[in-house]
């Protein structure tokens, strides 16, 4: 097994790109990527793509095929995976998988999502296929409101409040302001929040990431392949997927998602290190709650004191440990299939430096966490600088 | 939803048909078709659950499913039945600030919706407080 | 003939408009509207709830009041003038609910008001005629009306279920005998796809309700050699709640014998449900021995005509599932704004 190392990354600006098709999207996310890396696509041996819905949303399946062709790829092998909300981020671990098998040595990572040429309830109904369609679904649930009923009962059994999670999404748009590719570039207040329109109680609209365009692309290649370049190498020293039920009342608890806890400790241990180590850590927040879940699953604060930790600043830039410094999906966007890649250029952004105003100082260590669904799947990468 | 797809689970739906582990004798519903818990070594049959349970947890929807919208607002809520499965579902009958986790609910039949005005009709099961004895 | 009710239910939505609410949108004088159809508010149903909703809450209810295996069910009738489908049935529906199926016949029936009594005598056919050993038929309606027309008062949602097998010991009254009268009349009417019925206005009472409920009663009466002091109980169609007065004192029955089962002034008419819910309200209350007259009305028209004897077994079964009253009294008022959104009236 060899070791894995980032070389390039490059990410679209996220948002309604009316202008952007679908291809052009993923063009340009990896031409940025190649160009960071410094190297030809010639040298590319292979790619993964997280796309969730091609086939709702532009009404195009055999994407991985159709991106390798356009961007004269071809003849690579080029594979889709889907996990719903994990798309991107099982693309990367697939990637980084190929690489330190000795398969593969450059290897490319991409995530897309287009959502918006459909209108916005379809987009949602098509998220909506990631849940349960004949016990969730048919009943009535949409995505907000699965999540509706895990903040609930977190909010029941361990007093979480609607102000501890309207204070995510300040901290995010807050972060989102200094992202030059986030889709929203306004701060919001916690008033604000509390005081947007409900979606499904106690989830009001600025507590939900919207629907977004965008894409995103990262580079993996061998280790030392990596050493010859001009920055610091970024290793990937730790992968996880765990799965889980899809339908959340088929899971052992409404307010921890296993697949988190399962993929963050094969991460860690393939790391070697333990969640006090990690310097700044981007995580799925599809929803203010999926924060406050994510970051007490992910072993940063006990089970229950999330939305204290956030209310207290402890997940601020500056603080014990940072989240979301990107804006999160709720601040930056979240198309879906490139969410989990989108993550991964943050974190690799934050261990070169060059995160700009929200640079997390002395950062050497980051993780990223990617949902699919509710929880049905989760990927884990623990990052590290290499010197 | 595809006629044939609603049609098979139409038992499930209407009278809470699981199934039973004749192994480890855990009760699952949604019904599956091998024992989580045993694999292979699992005799699943059909079984009959409790019309009974209690709410774990509930959400009170706005912005409703597609095909939802007349019955907006409603509250979805995920229901433990006495005998221990989870399901989702909704709580009807009542208004939305009645409802509680912990409160004891009953099932009832309902529709669920339709493909459009000259399709087919869903029904399944959705759970209300029980109705009182004057 | 040898045959009873083994057991009974029904069910009306928890949802009432009173006619003060109605009467306001339209500018009408809630209080003549009142005093003139003596029905007080009516029940509404549920944005979720639909003939076949009720009719299966009303056969639970009588599942469990019968105990009987649901596998020995032979016969589903469903009446109604507001099935879900104007092809496919709600027996089906209704049967698979019940978990009576697969060895059963089942089919729906229309005869406006009247379609759950000409189920229960399809049942008794076939118990009499040894091919079944129970037969449930069901009367349930969400009955449609016109805003602005004066049915709007009173067309109601709910439904009743009956169990029909051989007159035993577990049979909870005895089904002496049934008489109809029907005819060719056009009083009340409602087109294939078109969304409310018409009516005749005055048409609807001499020559039309009261016309075939004494006839039918009459017939019975004759039949059996009964008259009204052998029954304690009278429960006549009720699509106000002036009309079935108005019947019993022309038969010579008392305000006292047609009280138990008068139940449209708190409901509403439930349309195929009326009768048989007021049949139920009465078998609620009635002790054993006692008689009771039931005479439906069908638009179109026709009456349907029982006699039945209340037995000892009654005591035990009627506590086993909620009753007529409990259903009356679980009330949620709505105003005319949600009704429209509960009736589907606005199209969105």
């Amino acid at each position: 097994m060899r070791d894995v190392a980032v070389i390039g990354v490059g990410i679209t600006k996220f948002g309604e790109l009316w202008d952007l098709s679908f291809r052009q999207m993923i063009i340009d996310a990896g031409a940025r990527a190649l160009e960071d890396a410094n190297i030809d696509g010639k040298q590319i041996d292979a790619m993964y793509v997280g796309n969730m819905s091609g086939g709702k949303l532009v009404n195009q399946e055999h994407t991985a095929s159709l991106i390798a062709d356009h961007a004269g790829l071809a003849p690579i092998p080029s594979t889709r995976v889907e996990g719903a909300c994990a798309s991107g981020g099982l693309a990367l671990r697939q990637a980084v998988l190929s690489v330190a098998s000795g398969i593969h040595d450059y290897v490319v990572a991409a995530g897309i999502e287009k959502m918006t040429d459909v209108l916005s309830e379809y987009a949602t109904g098509t998220l909506a296929a990631a849940s349960d369609q004949e016990w969730e679904v048919f009943m009535g649930a949409t995505f907000p409101g699965i999540y509706a009923l895990m903040a609930r009962r977190h909010m029941y059994e361990f007093g979480t409040t609607e102000k501890q999670m309207a204070m995510v999404a300040v901290k995010n748009h807050g972060n989102a302001c200094m992202n030059p590719c986030a889709q929203y570039h306004m701060k919001v207040s916690v008033d604000s929040v509390l005081k947007s329109s409900p979606v499904v109680l106690p989830l009001k609209l600025l507590d939900c990431s919207p629907i977004t365009d965008g894409a995103a692309c990262v580079i993996v290649a061998p280790a030392e392949k990596a050493k010859n370049l001009e920055r610091p190498p970024i290793l990937i020293k730790g992968t996880g997927q765990a799965s889980d039920s899809i339908s959340l009342h088929s899971r052992q608890s409404l307010t921890s998602l296993m697949a988190t806890v399962e993929a963050s400790k094969m991460a860690y241990r393939m790391a070697k290190i333990g969640p006090s180590d990690i310097d700044v850590a981007e995580v799925h927040d599809c929803f203010t709650i999926a924060e406050i879940v994510a970051i007490e699953d992910l072993g940063f604060f006990p089970k229950g004191s999330g939305g204290k930790a956030t209310e207290e600043g402890e997940t601020a830039i500056g603080s014990k440990i940072p989240i979301n410094t990107s804006g999160g999906l709720k601040g930056k966007g979240h198309p879906v299939g490139a969410t989990g890649v989108a993550q991964a250029v943050e974190i690799v952004q934050q261990l070169r430096g060059e995160a700009g105003k929200r640079q997390v100082s002395g950062a050497e260590i980051g993780l990223t966490h990617n949902v699919g669904g509710s929880g049905g799947t989760a990927v884990v990468h623990v990052f590290k600088r290499g010197d | 939803m595809a006629v044939p797809r609603f049609w098979r689970e139409i038992p499930n739906r209407y009278n809470l048909i699981g199934t039973k582990c004749g192994n480890c004798n855990k009760v699952l519903f949604p019904p599956r078709y091998i024992c989580p818990y045993c694999r292979r070594m699992g005799k699943l049959e059909p079984y009959k659950l409790s019309r009974h349970g209690k709410i774990v947890s509930y959400g009170i929807v706005h912005v409703g499913a597609e095909g939802f919208e007349d019955q907006i607002p409603y509250v979805l809520a995920i229901v433990e039945l006495d005998d221990g499965p989870r399901l989702t579902t909704q709580i009807v009958d009542c208004s939305p600030e009645e409802v509680n986790i912990g409160d004891e609910v009953e099932l009832t039949f309902r529709r669920t919706g339709q493909d459009n005005d000259d399709g087919v009709v869903y029904y399944s099961f959705k759970f209300r407080k029980p109705f009182p004895k004057s | 003939m040898d045959v009873g009710i083994i057991g009974y239910g029904v069910y009306v939505p928890r949802y009432r408009i009173r006619v003060e609410d109605i009467a306001k949108v339209w500018g009408e004088d809630a209080i003549r509207i009142r005093q003139g159809l003596l029905v007080d508010e009516k029940s509404v149903p549920a944005a979720d709830e639909d003939t076949a909703t009720i009719s299966v809450e009303a056969a639970r209810n009588a599942v469990k009041r019968a105990v009987i295996n649901p596998q020995d069910i032979g016969a589903i009738y469903v009446g109604s003038e507001s099935h879900p489908y104007a092809v496919k049935p709600t027996a089906t529906i209704v049967a698979e609910a019940v978990e009576a199926t697969p060895n059963l016949t089942a089919a729906d029936m229309e005869f406006a008001c009247k379609a759950g009594t000409a189920g229960m005598q399809a049942c008794m056919g076939l118990v009499e005629a040894k091919l079944i050993k129970y037969g449930m038929a069901i009367g349930s309606d969400t009955a449609q009306a016109a805003p602005g027309d004066a049915l709007e008062y009173t067309a109601a949602a709910g439904g009743g279920a009956f169990i029909i097998g051989k007159n035993n010991g577990e049979s909870i009254a005895e089904i002496e005998g049934t008489y109809s009268y029907s005819t060719d009349l056009p009083d009340f009417w409602r087109r294939e796809m078109r969304p409310y019925p018409k009516h005749g206005g005055r048409f609807t009472g001499k020559p039309a309700y009261f016309k075939h409920v004494l006839s039918a009663a009459h017939g019975i009466l004759r039949q059996l050699k009964l008259t009204p002091q052998d029954f304690a109980h009278a429960v006549f169609h009720q699509p106000n709640g002036k009309f079935p007065c108005q019947v019993a004192e022309e038969l010579g029955f008392s305000k006292a014998q047609l009280a138990t089962g008068l139940v449209t002034p708190k409901i509403g008419n439930t349309y195929s449900g009326c009768s048989m819910i007021g049949l139920a309200a009465v078998l609620d209350k009635a002790n054993p021995g006692e008689r009771i007259l039931v005479v439906s009305y069908g638009s179109g028209a026709g009456s349907d005509a029982f006699s039945i004897r209340v037995k000892e077994a009654v005591e035990k079964k009627r506590e086993l599932a909620l009753t007529t009253l409990d259903y009356i009294n679980n009330k949620l008022y709505i105003d005319y704004s949600s009704y429209t959104k509960h009736k589907r009236l606005l199209v969105t």
